[in-house]
């Protein structure tokens, strides 16, 4: 059995989102020209959840698009198996837009460069703003988060498992495993 | 000074010796079969556990010299007959320029006199640069030592043509060898016509262009009271009209390769350019037919229709490299082990399709039989011993097989042509 | 979802039907790469692509290229007129000089069948068949499937017809493969003498009929008819042909107004179709277009990306 560590529950991440809306709302003064952009798949799920979250608040839709990063991986000469590709659904115009990034879990940074990327290739956005469920350290690239639900210190030989119940049906909960050690 | 086998398990068509005999050759004659030879001065090879068949006689190779000695030369060409087993062949006029005339063959036959490995009897052609048009000189081709004659590689195509060379062959008593295709036809397949070339997307050989050109020839020899033998058969319909002429007492008589017993088209699924034959590969159930010939003598003679092609030649798309295995080195492994150890042939049967019948289809007097006063043609093959197919073991001056790594049973020990020792294993 | 595993692509006849689905799955994502203002992904960045073209192709051979820069990687154009193939040089030797420079990848186009296999069996570089002899047209297939697919949501139970010099078609072999597998129920159409001998032992159904066969269909697919088949005695007249194999508006108007009609091109207008067939209302013969450089692209993403052999 490994040691895990359940973080965050259903309650505690309804919450999060509902005051990474708010925040959201208040920095941008409103949601004139705002999109939601989610990094698939968890990050595509909570994107989907803030926009709920903001239109509770404001009363009005936000539109929300989902990016698959995978062609920008700066990994992929090294995998083994080319992962995956997925379609990128953002049938919106993305330019002079302010886009929070959305995504489950913040820990190099080398996701985010490669949605940067993505994004830019697609448009070119008023801002760009960058919301994370949980935020684990361990940067390698210059990037922050500029919403977070969750600061999580974590060493390297540990796991954050995020479980949605839109994509993983099962109950919603944050937990750290920690990895066997070879 | 003569050569004596010892304990010689003689395997004639007509007779299996049970008992070894001893079996002394000299001045290029077998001049006493005994149960004891006094040694004397003789030297002597034991045959113990083996068995002595007369020497083996291939009726269709190519030797490509002149013109493509890159691929072949008399002397390459009599290294590998010799470790095949063979003591005579005949070569065909397929080269640069076409044996047709009787000074080539002279010169072939002077060559192959001077390797002294093999007899080599050039075949002749029918036509003047196998044109299909003019007949050549067939009696000063006869007289220059030709045994028979065709344009292999080419069909005589004109039955008018056909009709006029078999009547002159006929008064002068010389066999006609034809290479039953009709070319337009095949067109430019090349491939078995069928499921596989379909799949593959090779054009097809249609099996008729074969047999309407035996059924042809069948019926000109039938007119005209005359021989014809018809050059590598590979089709159960080729077969069956073969079986029906004889039936009727028509002289005709035919051949066939191992390749033709062995192999079926799946073969070329590789795309290995090795398979790539004419006539081409064709199925299992033509495959069995071909066997069922051999068995019932249908299918006079196994020959090896032996073509070499340098590896440059044949390193092409399937449809670019040119025709042809090379198979005098493999002849009797598969014989023996597709043929014999499956029962299909007995080993009498054996020495009849590979030295009897060769010779009398030929014509090639005191051949094809161990007796005394026959000449000292003697092939002495193990038959249980198994061995591989391997690139480098050739001697053929071309490695164009599909049966490299092929594991076979039964193997070429001695060659002895005119009472020399040409090939040892 | 399915992995693929394989290191080349050179037929339909040897690929799961799981793997065709993937490659389609694929290709989804790729469409709007090609839909974008910028029409590019770094994924294939460092990677060079070559095609070796040993037969005329205008088409094929672009869309290969566009697929490729689209997705980053260099490409070099080997056609057999430009190589050393005049100077006597070997496709193989030429093949294997490539690899010698760290080519990733060669896109192989040859007149005679089973090139593309030789190469796969020497090269440690990854081979795409871009169509051999008279055998496959692998990605020809695969968007012909695709965009089968996308219009009609399904393969499994369609009926296919496809109609032509089938003898002689690389295209339709691949087709038939690829839609067989599927699931689709395929009819191949022509005249007798442009029909393989054993063409039903493929499974599929024969018919001389064009327009019966039209009016069961949800789909046609046009073969080119090369014009040399009229030469070579294979048909009486393009008139005659034209008049029973060619799709025409008269034919099309007795069939189902939901069929729909594909050509790989380039078309012989008036010929095989004619031309307010093409441009109708029916056709997709230009969203296949579209369609053969997100094939592409998914193929060549999907090949570089594994380290495995066939």
């Amino acid at each position: 059995m490994t040691p895990t560590n359940k973080i965050l529950d259903q309650e505690n991440i309804r919450r999060a989102m509902m005051r990474i809306a708010h925040e959201i709302v208040e920095k941008n003064k409103g949601i004139d020209s705002l999109c939601l952009v989610g990094i698939r798949t968890r990050g595509a799920v909570l994107a989907e959840r803030l926009s709920a979250c903001i239109k509770a608040i404001e009363g009005k839709t936000v539109p929300v698009g989902i990016l698959d990063i995978t062609l920008y991986r700066d990994d992929l000469s090294m995998v083994a198996q080319q992962p995956v590709v997925h379609e990128t659904l953002i049938d919106f115009d993305i330019s002079d837009k302010k886009i929070i990034l959305v995504d489950d879990v913040l820990f190099t940074g080398r996701t985010i460069r490669a949605a940067l990327d993505a994004l830019i290739d697609l448009g070119r956005p008023a801002t760009i703003q960058l919301a994370v469920l949980i935020d684990r350290g361990h940067r390698e690239l210059p990037i922050r988060a500029d919403y977070v639900g969750k600061n999580i210190p974590t060493s390297l030989d540990e796991n954050v498992k995020v479980v949605l119940s839109e994509s993983d049906s099962k109950d919603d909960e944050v937990v750290v495993i920690k990895r066997e050690q070879k | 000074m003569g050569l004596i086998i010892k304990n010689a398990v003689i395997v004639n068509a007509d007779k299996m010796h049970t008992k070894p005999q001893n079996i002394l050759l000299e001045k290029g004659e077998i001049t006493k079969i005994a149960a004891d030879i006094p040694v004397g001065n003789h030297k002597v090879i034991d045959a113990a556990g083996k068995l002595v068949f007369p020497g083996l006689i291939d009726l269709h190779v190519h030797l490509r010299q002149p013109g493509r000695e890159d691929k072949e030369t008399v002397e390459t060409g009599s290294r590998s007959a010799a470790k095949g087993g063979f003591t005579s062949i005949m070569c065909m006029p397929n080269t640069t320029p076409v044996i047709d005339n009787a000074m080539i063959v002279e010169g072939i036959i002077k060559e192959a006199k001077r390797v002294g490995l093999v007899n080599v009897y050039p075949v002749g052609a029918i036509t003047r640069g196998q044109n299909g048009k003019e007949l050549t000189d067939m009696a000063e081709l006869k007289a220059a030592g030709c045994k028979a004659l065709s344009d292999d590689g080419k069909c005589v195509e004109s039955s008018q043509i056909m009709r006029l060379a078999l009547e002159y062959a006929k008064m002068i008593e010389l066999l006609l060898i034809q290479h039953c295709q009709d070319h337009c036809l095949t067109g430019s397949g090349v491939m078995n016509e069928g499921y596989n070339s379909m799949v593959l997307g090779i054009k097809g050989d249609p099996g008729i262009a074969e047999t309407v050109i035996v059924a042809r020839d069948i019926e000109l020899a039938h007119y005209l009271k005359t021989k014809v033998h018809l050059a590598h058969m590979s089709l159960k319909r080729s077969v069956e009209l073969i079986r029906f002429a004889k039936s009727q007492g028509i002289q005709v008589t035919a051949e066939a390769c191992p390749h033709h017993f062995t192999l079926t088209d799946d073969a070329v699924k590789s795309f290995d350019t090795s398979t790539k034959v004419n006539p081409p590969l064709r199925t299992a159930e033509d495959v069995a037919a071909i066997r069922e010939g051999l068995k019932d003598g249908t299918i006079d003679c196994i020959v090896t229709d032996h073509a070499p092609h340098t590896k440059e030649d044949k390193e092409t798309g399937f449809d670019n490299a040119p025709f042809g295995m090379i198979g005098l080195e493999t002849s009797v492994g598969l014989t023996m082990t597709e043929l014999v150890h499956k029962k299909v042939l007995t080993l009498q049967q054996m020495a009849d399709r590979m030295s009897a019948a060769p010779a009398r289809v030929a014509g090639l007097e005191r051949k094809g039989k161990i007796v005394e006063g026959y000449d000292a043609d003697v092939t002495i093959i193990d038959p249980d011993k198994e061995w591989e197919v391997k690139v480098e073991d050739f001697w053929s001056k071309s490695k164009n097989s599909p049966f490299i790594g092929t594991k076979l049973k039964g193997r070429v020990e001695v060659t002895i042509c005119g009472g020399k020792i040409t090939y040892q294993a | 979802m399915t992995e693929w595993k394989k290191r080349d692509l050179l037929d339909l006849q040897h690929l799961e039907k799981e793997e065709i689905e993937l490659i389609l799955e694929t290709a989804k994502s790729f469409r709007q790469v090609s839909a974008r203002d910028v029409k590019k992904v770094p994924a294939l960045r460092g990677k060079t692509v070559a095609l070796l073209f040993y037969e005329p192709s205008t088409r094929t051979r672009v869309s290969f290229e566009l697929a490729a820069k689209r997705l980053s990687a260099d490409v070099i154009n080997i056609a057999s007129n430009s190589s050393s193939s005049s100077k006597g040089e070997s496709i193989l030797d030429t093949a294997l000089n490539l690899e010698a420079m760290n080519v990733d990848l060669i896109v192989v186009r040859h007149p005679s069948s089973g090139v593309p296999d030789v190469l796969s069996r020497h090269l440690k570089a990854a081979v795409i068949n871009a169509g051999d002899g008279c055998r496959e047209h692998p990605t020809q297939a695969l968007l012909d499937i695709f965009t089968v697919k996308e219009k009609l949501g399904k393969i499994a139970g369609l009926n296919v017809t496809i109609v032509g010099d089938i003898l002689h078609s690389r295209v339709a072999r691949s087709n038939i493969w690829g839609f067989k597998k599927l699931g689709a129920n395929v009819t191949v159409c022509g005249p007798a003498t442009l029909m393989p001998r054993c063409v039903k032992d493929l499974g599929v159904e024969v018919s001389y009929d064009l327009e019966s066969s039209m009016k069961k269909s949800d789909c046609l697919i046009v073969l080119r008819l090369q014009k040399e088949r009229q030469q070579d005695s294979f048909l009486p007249s393009l008139r005659e042909y034209a008049k029973l194999f060619g799709v025409s508006q008269s034919k099309l108007d007795k069939a189902s107004q939901d069929l729909l009609i594909m050509h790989p091109g380039p078309t012989n207008r008036g010929v095989e179709i004619g031309a307010d067939v093409a441009d109708g209302c029916q056709s997709v013969i230009l969203e296949q277009v579209t369609n053969g450089v997100a094939i592409r692209m998914a193929v060549l993403y999907l090949l570089l990306g594994t380290k495995g052999v066939n």
